[in-house]
């Protein structure tokens, strides 16, 4: 018998042939994911039924205001937005029960302790002309107000940070410090919670 | 040439090629496990303002997409330069937007039409009228989840 080795497959050019393929899902494709800031929008109000229970204390609500110089108001006075986030720590917080700032409501959360938690609104108001990147930015300081209160809270409550917490406490701990931040149509005052 | 002579001797064998194309096909799996298909062709120039605070968004699937921002330059003579709405591969005006929801609620599954999210992709120099109106708009077919993107500053 006559030995016949086959001869040996050249595969040289599956390799040519995979990065033809990489190149195309390179070209087709993007890369990492989308990022951005969640929001819920208020619904729109029925014309039937009146607002009454939007009558927020006057305490409870600050105004945040960006005209179209892109100059922030935090409350009634100018303020730099690297300022804003400290503000409106305080105003959530209100750590000395001051009778000017949001009042509390001890609020039993289910699974957790009771816990005052503050009725404070951030109401945004925008300017048509205000550019987006400043808004961007605005909404960026609250949001870190509101985490970072958020971090302290579980701090002390857990000793951890709030990533760091299980679905259920995260649950409680937004619970304990929500977030709300009413984005108000630019001409109509009427300021409404999330 | 003695040199020479005595490296012809010596061959050097030929090096094996064959793992190569693991190697590739290994690449190009990480690509396509950690990409996503370019669903439609960008017509306006968007560069996204930065945030610090942004979050992930969940599903990718539920969510639909409003570009905003100049038209691209090959475009600029046709479109002039002021900030448009683009919604799937076209200019549109804000009055667009309740089809376009609509179209896109349809696509969903029945269960899933709640959690849809609307992402607003705008150029950071946009103005805030426009994107106002986009929100108006959103509201009155109550498409209330949306998303701001942004990107996370580079550290």
């Amino acid at each position: 018998m006559s030995k016949k080795s086959t001869p040996g497959l050249n595969t040289s050019s599956t390799a040519d042939i995979a990065f033809l393929l990489l190149c195309y899902f390179l070209m087709t494709t993007t890369m990492g994911s989308q990022t951005g800031l969640a929001r819920r929008l208020p619904p729109i109000p029925d014309s039937k039924q009146q607002v009454e229970d939007q009558k927020i204390n006057r305490r409870n609500i600050i105004v945040v205001r960006i005209n179209s110089a892109d100059r922030v108001l935090a409350g009634s006075e100018p303020i730099e937005i690297a300022y804003l986030k400290e503000k409106v720590k305080e105003f959530l917080d209100n750590p000395n029960n001051d009778p000017n700032l949001p009042e509390k409501e001890i609020k039993e959360i289910e699974g957790f302790k009771a816990v005052p938690v503050s009725k404070g609104v951030i109401s945004l108001q925008n300017d048509r002309g205000t550019s987006y990147a400043t808004y961007i930015a605005v909404q960026n300081e609250l949001v870190k107000a509101v985490n970072e209160l958020r971090d302290e809270f579980s701090m002390a409550n857990f000793g951890k940070k709030y990533s760091r917490l299980s679905e259920e406490e995260q649950g409680w701990v937004k619970k304990a410090i929500p977030q709300n931040i009413s984005e108000a149509e630019p001409k109509d005052v009427n300021a409404s919670t999330r | 040439m003695s040199m020479f002579r005595k490296s012809n001797k010596k061959e050097v064998p030929a090096m094996s090629s064959g793992s190569m194309s693991d190697i590739v096909f290994m690449l190009l799996f990480f690509f396509m496990v950690t990409t996503q298909m370019r669903e439609t062709e960008n017509k306006v120039q968007v560069k996204l303002p930065e945030a610090s605070e942004v979050t992930k968004l969940e599903r990718k699937d539920l969510s639909s997409y409003i570009n905003i921002g100049t038209p691209i330059r090959s475009l600029q003579s046709q479109y002039g330069t002021d900030a448009r709405i683009q919604l799937n591969d076209s200019f549109k005006t804000k009055e667009d937007i309740r089809d376009f929801v609509a179209s896109e609620r349809e696509a969903m599954n029945e269960g899933d039409r709640p959690l849809m999210t609307v992402c607003i992709r705008a150029d950071q120099d946009v103005r805030m009228g426009i994107i106002t109106d986009v929100k108006q708009e959103l509201r009155r077919c109550s498409a209330l989840k949306i998303m701001y993107s942004a990107r996370k500053p580079a550290e």
